[in-house]
Order: structure tokens, then sequence, then C-alpha cells
């Protein structure tokens, strides 16, 4: 490891942080059970990791983009927590759709990214 | 000032998360580190929100820091999308179901343990 990469990742990670943080600001309306704003960093994340994979991008800039902005943009301990919170709350038809649309359209939009990626 | 504080944290976060990423199981063809991370993480958020945020008095802003910016960094998502995908494609379908199970199941397990831990401590 090398001093210059775990900068990279720091810069990356100050940004993916703030940038998550305005977006679910906004998007996360206490009016509708599901966290929409955690799921959109989640799936445009997921997105965005699978192009810059896919175009076989350097070192630097998986580390800076990758690793750090889109790594810290998305989360899965906030979304385990909503999880939580949403079966306490015993909405069950919510809690699998949250469940299943982060994880189905992720994964999903992920592989589309890798694919349109390796066209580059 | 909670943009700059989230940042730093979250910087914080990332780097830890790449860390682990290049000291442990760097051989294994199985993602133990980010899963290892993220099952942390969402026990770390689970009991810091319902315990610690509660029990002692911190400034919102200084929760969101560490709890947005510092955990929610560490874990990641698009990670475990994209380590998915590639064992699909490298013909690990089998690992690939695993990993996925084993994170619903797991991080649900995790983040419900958090919350179980912090109430067990209302007492004292």
């Amino acid at each position: 490891m090398t001093l210059f990469n775990l900068v990279l990742v720091g810069i990356g990670g100050f940004a993916g942080a703030i940038a998550r943080f305005t977006v679910s600001k906004s998007l996360n309306n206490s009016s509708t059970t599901m966290p929409i704003g955690t799921l959109a960093v989640n799936i445009l994340g997921s997105f965005l990791l699978g192009l810059i994979t896919g175009m076989q991008a350097n070192e630097a800039i998986i580390l800076l983009v990758g690793t750090g902005f889109l790594g810290a943009f998305t989360t899965f301990s906030t979304f385990k927590l909503e999880v939580i919170q949403i079966h306490f709350k015993q909405y069950k038809k919510a809690l699998i759709t949250y469940i299943l649309l982060t994880y189905g359209v992720g994964i999903v939009m992920s592989f589309i990214g890798y694919v349109v990626g390796r066209l580059f | 000032m909670v943009y700059l504080l989230i940042g730093l944290a979250g910087a914080l976060g990332a780097m830890l998360r790449y860390m682990v990423g290049i000291t442990l199981w760097t051989d294994s063809i199985f993602p133990f580190a980010t899963l290892t991370v993220n099952l942390l993480g969402s026990f770390l958020l689970a009991w810091l929100t319902t315990a610690l945020f509660k029990r002692i008095s911190i400034s919102p802003m200084l929760a969101s820091a560490i709890g947005t910016g510092f955990v929610g960094s560490f874990t990641t998502f698009s990670t475990l999308s994209v380590e998915t995908v590639e064992m699909m494609t490298n013909g690990h379908a089998i690992l690939a179901i695993l990993y996925v199970a084993i994170s619903i199941i797991g991080g649900m397990f995790m983040s419900r343990i958090g919350f179980k831990v912090s109430r067990e401590g209302e007492g004292i």
C-alpha cells in the first residue's frame, strides 16, 4: 500500500459521503415507507462502478472513483438499518420490495454498467 | 459545517475499508473483506443509532458524521453488486448466490443484534 493510493481513496470517500448525504436528505421522505434516497444511491452507484470496472480504468481512477467515491456514495449499513426499521413497523410488503429492489436492480444495473463499459 | 464533518468521516471510513480490502483474504475468490466490513458496519450503525447516540449527549451533527459519514462509507453496496456480477460471469454462480444470501440474511441479523445489544444495555 502506498500512501498515495490511500489518499486517493480518502479524497473519493470525502466526496462520496457528502454526495450520499445530499441525495438522501433530498429524496428520503418520511411520508413514504420506502427510503428512496438510499435506494437511488445504491442503484446508481452499482451501475457506475460496473461501468468503470468494465472499462478497465487505470488503478488511480479505480481507487479514486471506484473504491473511494462510489464505495462511500453507496452504503450497506444504512440500507440494513432501514430494513430493520421497516421490519419493526411490520410493513411486510415494503420490506420485501425494498430488499428485492436494492439487490435485484442494483446487481442488474451493475451488470448493464459492466457490459456498457466493455464497449469503451 | 455538517458537510465537512461528514466528508472527513467518510474519507476515514473509505480508507479503513480499503485497508481491510488490501490486508485480509486478498487471495480469495470469495469477497470475504467486503462481507466483513458490511456485516460489521451493519451491527455498528444499529448499535450506535439506538444506544450510544441516545444515551450520551452527542450533537446531531457529530452523530451524522459518525453514522452517515464514517459507518456509511465504511460499508458499501456498489462493490457488493460488482463482485456478484464478477463471480457470475467467471463461472462461480453458486458462490455469487451464497454471497447475496449471506449479505441479505447476515446483514439483517447483524443490524438486529445491534438493536438488541443496545436495548439490553438500557437498564444500566
